[in-house]
């Protein structure tokens, strides 16, 4: 029960999410919540045309994952969301670590770190 | 109880079945019964024709739910079902008005070159004969069913104007109202026997004026009595659902050839020719706003293309009787080039609030459709109709030109005063929140999408 659970939301690239997922089973983290998002960072938007009216189009379509993990998974699942995400261009993402202060398993009720995996 | 004798609905389930009672009492009446007229006019009865003008039929009644989905992928995510239950109210409301009292106000005996009477009232005297006025080789029900057809798409061309933001209960009233005091008037004045534009020598084979130009004013006039939708124009989403405005496009081109193909009334070689040319027209006008798009804007878009491909399908309407497949192109190319410039450059210097581009595409496609009718119509395609500018006869255009200004002062002078007194009546817009939350939820307590299953 002493020790420290994290939570990481990553923003990924969709067209990403394959390398990442596959680095994350090679490293033993199989939880993994994903959700579809519209985000807007340095990358700017492409801006859209209909008939002939431009949008503004500030937002784009990206992939977040949502990953708890005991501490001494951190940095696998760091290392393997970055390697899968990585294009070296603007807009391939961010990774935030969040602390995590409880987890509880409702098929079972376990709590703490034991609940997570 | 007390309630329900307040509701308006109550009302007007009253009226709708009053005169439903009236059409029962006038029909009984009726000297020449139907049926035996059914034995009579076997002989007469071409069952090709017949075969091809129901086809139509069912093709043009299509067209409206197709217009629903072009519509509806147009709107945001809130308000999709507010536009299919327009387009449906309008296949069942007209309907019924057309069979009650529609019909003999527009093809009735004429009154002074202006109206047809209420003589065939509840469709007394329109039975399974031919009325050789009309068309002389099918039964006057085939003619009858397949003219409402029209009646019925023609209002719902009109609520691409005020999408998003109007009540339903005043649009439900509004489309009857419309239908009687416009649609029935303008088709008796260009189709009616005895109507004084048809006595005029203006060619209109499949709708251009009656339905398109007359649709697409009344929609200029009702998007500027009901006013801009919050937010217009920079904070209005995109169309919601694209790939519906594609499917509702390519099912509104595959019922066009019953629209135009049908007002053949046969199905001979005039069918035939209607039916070529509206494909040709459909396909350069599609290809001209695609090529425009990607000059203009650096990319062809699908909105693009299907916009031109629908335009090019209004123009070529009212010439799909009279002109040859040369000048079918030339009618998809024009109709391209002067919506683009309706929907870029005049909605924006304007700056109404049409917020489908009913008259955008509707309105200038028609009015050019019916100008080009009077270029490039030719005896040569039909000898029954007249020769264009081009053919040496530059009276027509100016018959043309007449026809289209005399439907569009009288349709926006009375969609206008229509829209305006039912605004002080009964109010025309959604409220404010309601328009905020979408029209689904608040005017049909229904969701187009769960978020959730």
């Amino acid at each position: 029960m002493e020790i420290a659970m994290k939570y990481i939301v990553a923003v990924i690239q969709p067209d990403k999410l394959d390398e990442v997922m596959t680095n994350l089973e090679e490293k033993q983290i199989h939880l993994v919540t994903v959700t579809p998002v519209m985000g807007r960072g340095r990358q700017k938007g492409i801006s859209e045309v209909y008939r002939s009216h431009k949008e503004a189009g500030s937002l784009l379509k990206k992939i977040k994952l949502e990953i708890a993990v005991n501490d001494e998974f951190v940095k696998p699942a760091i290392e393997a969301i970055v390697g899968g995400a990585r294009t070296g261009h603007v807009g391939d993402g961010k990774v935030f670590v969040l602390d995590l202060p409880e987890c509880i398993r409702i098929s079972t009720g376990e709590k703490g770190c034991s609940a997570i995996g | 109880m007390v309630k329900v004798l307040k509701s308006p609905p109550f009302w007007f389930f009253a009226a709708f079945l009053l005169f439903t009672v009236i059409a029962t009492v006038v029909a009984a009446e009726d000297a020449a019964p139907v049926v035996g007229s059914a034995e009579h006019a076997a002989a007469a009865v071409d069952t090709g024709d017949t075969a091809w003008l129901l086809t139509s039929s069912a093709l043009v009644l299509m067209m409206t739910p197709a217009l629903a989905f072009f519509y509806g992928g147009l709107v945001r995510r809130k308000n999709v079902l507010s536009i299919l239950m327009q387009c449906f109210m309008l296949m069942c409301l007209i309907t019924i008005q057309w069979v009650l009292f529609g019909y003999s106000l527009a093809f009735g005996p004429d009154v002074r070159g202006a109206i047809g009477s209420l003589a065939w009232f509840g469709l007394k005297d329109v039975g399974l004969a031919p009325n050789p006025v009309y068309a002389a080789t099918v039964p006057h029900q085939a003619f009858m069913i397949f003219q409402a057809m029209f009646a019925i798409i023609t209002p719902a061309l009109i609520l691409g104007a005020f999408a998003e933001r109007m009540k339903f209960s005043t649009f439900c009233i509004f489309s009857l109202l419309w239908a009687t005091l416009v649609y029935d008037p303008v088709c008796h004045w260009v189709w009616g026997a005895g109507g004084f534009l048809r006595a005029d020598g203006a060619l209109d084979f499949a709708g251009g004026t009656v339905v398109h130009i007359n649709a697409g004013i009344a929609a200029l006039a009702s998007a500027l009595v009901l006013g801009k939708r919050q937010g217009y124009p920079d904070k209005i989403s995109p169309p919601h659902n694209l790939p519906f405005a594609v499917l509702g496009a390519g099912l509104l081109w595959f019922g066009w050839f019953g629209f135009n193909g049908g007002s053949a009334l046969g199905s001979g070689a005039l069918a035939t020719n209607a039916f070529v040319v509206t494909h040709i027209a459909a396909a350069a006008a599609g290809l001209t706003w695609a090529l425009l798009d990607w000059i203009t804007n650096s990319r062809s878009t699908v909105l693009g293309i299907i916009t031109g491909a629908v335009g090019g399908l209004v123009a070529i309407t009212p010439a799909s009787g009279f002109v040859n497949a040369i000048g079918a192109i030339w009618i998809g190319i024009g109709v391209s080039v002067f919506c683009y410039m309706a929907v870029a450059i005049l909605k924006v210097k304007f700056g109404y609030d049409d917020s489908l581009d009913a008259f955008g595409v509707h309105g200038v496609g028609g009015i050019w459709g019916a100008l080009a009718t009077g270029l490039w119509a030719t005896k040569a395609v039909n000898p029954a109709g007249a020769d264009g500018l081009f053919y040496g006869n530059p009276a027509q255009f100016f018959i043309q030109f007449k026809a289209v200004i005399i439907t569009a002062v009288y349709s926006f002078v009375v969609t206008f005063v229509l829209l305006k007194v039912l605004t002080a009546v009964m109010g025309a817009r959604a409220s404010q929140q309601d328009e905020r939350i979408g029209l689904d939820l608040t005017q049909h307590r229904e969701a187009g999408y769960t978020v959730l299953e």
